[in-house]
């Protein structure tokens, strides 16, 4: 069933992000408070990259500049070779809430999208389609108040999707789960990622997720954040969690995190 | 296994004795009590009608007794009874007290208390003019109410949404809100051309207030990440005040609404006593000026129903536009 769902979404060609340079900081009672210390990377059309760092570092904030959700205070971000200026729905950031509007039903939660852009009307059968896509039919009537936290955050998947970004930035989205709900939905992201073709950008506080689900892990120091590594990992999907290269590499990245002691 | 057994014991009795409701006919013993001592207790002084209603009241009590006989045969109508039996109780000991207090001995004096038969002789006789300024009243208060709600819902979205509307009309708000609508009256039956104008312009005064007041503050606390999330979808601003900021407000407007509604009853009745020559709150001036008391009454008990079934006809509405909060709010 899902297998014919996804044969009738469209490949969207993800599309590269180059970060050029990129400082931030926010005001914190009239003093200015670093966050971003000149970051560089790029990020390869297609592909599903992590980022890792401690708490408060400023990954969130890298999120919502690639959002276009706020503006750089220095150097600039592209992508797909154009400077990112406001929020557009070929870029979409998942919350780590799943924040749906209450007053929708699971459906119109997922329209959400085509609504906003006008499209509704012409492109509804894709609303049935993404709702598929993260096996929640027969709940298009619900509530989100009537969802798990699980389903609630897989309908904020399918609202993301509906649209065909070419760019998914998911911001610890499966932060809220319980381990079990987590691993299926880790799966399941994989399998979305491969299926659609788009460039996945996680943030997450989990090693093993980030090494389980990416096949590159950036590590952020703490804040002002600043790359402290960049790690490939080298494996094909299906991957197994008890790999001992994602074993090797979790001790690499924890290192780099400063708690390799612990390991 | 147990309730398996149990449903299949229940399904075994013959479903020929359906309980009696012993509190309905209860409560079909007092209206007859009332209806007998209606009729076989002298009057003080001359009453008007005291067959008629006593027969009403036999009626009601012979109604009552079908019902409670049929008891939870006759399904809907049976439950109702069965769960209202104690106030049909209560309401034929309240007439039968009534009949006492005021005809029979007159320990509540006359005319300031009027014995039920006076009050049916109001209704009997002059129930078109009840009608004709309940309508008045209620058509007054709907336009008044219309058009404040809408003004209140406007200002209230404008100063939620936009820094120069806010900036100039919070003060406004501020300073000529929290005066009382009535306070206008001289003044707006002096300036509008007529007194039905005039009050419409009060009600829907004190109507705007609280309605822009809770619009405001259920816009201005709509969540941050709501905007930021359509904004990603591609949302307009357009989008953003129809479709994001006014659902999430709407159950902050329905409070506003409730308080618009109770302040409009205020406005409407006084406005009628003042200066309007109809409406339900110039019927009770007008029988004041006559000392027909048992018209007052009359129009209290009007007046009663009309406002709380628009309170009612709002909680319906309500409760139909914000389906999606059952469950989220406990009302
Ligand atoms: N709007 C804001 N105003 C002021 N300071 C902010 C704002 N947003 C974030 N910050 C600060 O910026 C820093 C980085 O925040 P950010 O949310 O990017 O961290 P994060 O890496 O995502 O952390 P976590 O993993 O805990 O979510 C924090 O110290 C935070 O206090
Ligand atoms: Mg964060």
């Amino acid at each position: 069933m899902v297998a014919s769902a996804l044969k009738t979404v469209p490949q969207a060609a993800g599309t590269e992000i180059n970060i050029q340079t990129v400082s931030h900081h926010f005001d914190l009672e009239g003093a200015p408070l670093p966050v971003l210390d000149d970051i560089t990377f790029d990020i390869e059309p297609g592909s599903f990259v992590a980022l890792l760092g401690p708490s408060g570092c400023g990954k969130s904030t890298l999120l919502r500049l690639i959002a276009g959700l706020d503006h750089p205070a220095q150097g600039q971000i592209q992508v797909a070779g154009e400077k990112v200026a406001d929020p557009d729905p070929s870029r979409i950031l998942v919350f780590q809430d799943p924040t749906l509007f209450p007053w929708r039903n699971v459906r119109a939660n997922v329209a959400l999208g085509l609504e906003a852009q006008g499209t509704l009307k012409s492109e509804g059968h894709r609303v049935d389609e993404a709702i598929r896509l993260v096996g929640l039919t027969g709940f298009d009537k619900a509530y989100p108040h009537q969802l798990s936290g699980g389903m609630a955050q897989r309908v904020a998947l399918a609202r993301a999707l509906v649209n065909r970004p070419n760019v998914l930035l998911l911001d610890e989205p499966l932060g809220k789960l319980d381990s079990l709900t987590r691993m299926t939905m880790q799966t399941e992201l994989v399998r979305l990622w491969q299926q659609s073709g788009l460039t996945a950008v996680l943030v997450t506080h989990d090693v093993e997720e980030a090494l389980y689900l990416a096949q590159r892990v950036i590590v952020f120091g703490p804040r002002p954040a600043r790359i402290v590594a960049d790690l490939q990992v080298d494996l094909p999907y299906p991957r197994h969690r008890g790999d001992p290269r994602l074993a090797e590499l979790r001790h690499q990245a924890l290192g780099h995190l400063g708690l390799d002691s612990s390991w | 296994m147990a309730s398996i057994d149990i449903e299949a014991e229940i399904r075994a009795e013959p479903p020929a004795r359906a309980p009696v409701q012993r509190v309905t006919l209860l409560a079909a013993l007092s209206w007859f009590a009332a209806a007998a001592i209606l009729l076989l207790w002298q009057d003080l002084t001359f009453q008007p009608l005291v067959r008629e209603l006593a027969l009403i009241w036999g009626a009601v009590g012979v109604a009552l007794v079908a019902l409670g006989l049929a008891g939870s045969r006759l399904g809907r109508v049976g439950r109702w009874t069965a769960l209202r039996a104690p106030w049909l109780l209560a309401i034929g000991i309240g007439m039968a007290v009534w009949t006492v207090l005021t005809a029979k001995t007159g320990l509540l004096p006359q005319p300031f208390f009027p014995t039920p038969q006076a009050l049916l002789e109001v209704f009997i006789y002059d129930w078109p003019k009840i009608l004709h300024s309940a309508s008045f009243s209620v058509w007054l208060l709907a336009k008044g109410f219309f058009f404040g709600a809408l003004a209140g819902f406007a200002i209230g979205v404008g100063m939620g949404w936009s820094r120069a509307v806010s900036y100039w009309a919070t003060p406004l708000l501020r300073y000529i809100g929290p005066l009382p609508a009535t306070a206008w009256l001289p003044l707006a039956f002096f300036i509008f051309p007529t007194s039905g104008s005039a009050s419409v312009f009060l009600i829907a005064f004190s109507t705007a207030f609280p309605v822009a007041v809770l619009t405001w503050s259920g816009i201005a606390s709509v969540n941050r990440d709501y905007y930021e999330i359509a904004r990603t979808l591609g949302a307009s601003p357009l989008f953003l005040i129809t479709r994001v900021a006014i659902p999430a407000a709407l159950p902050h407007v329905f409070v506003g609404l409730f308080m618009g509604l109770s302040t409009s009853f205020a406005v409407l009745v006084v406005a009628e006593m003042l200066g309007v020559e109809a409406g339900l709150g110039w019927y009770l001036q007008w029988a004041q000026g006559w000392a027909a008391y048992a018209n007052m009454y009359a129009a209290l008990f009007v007046m009663a129903a009309m406002c709380s079934g628009l309170i009612t006809l709002l909680f319906r509405i309500r409760d139909r536009v914000l389906v999606w909060q059952k469950g989220v709010v406990r009302w």
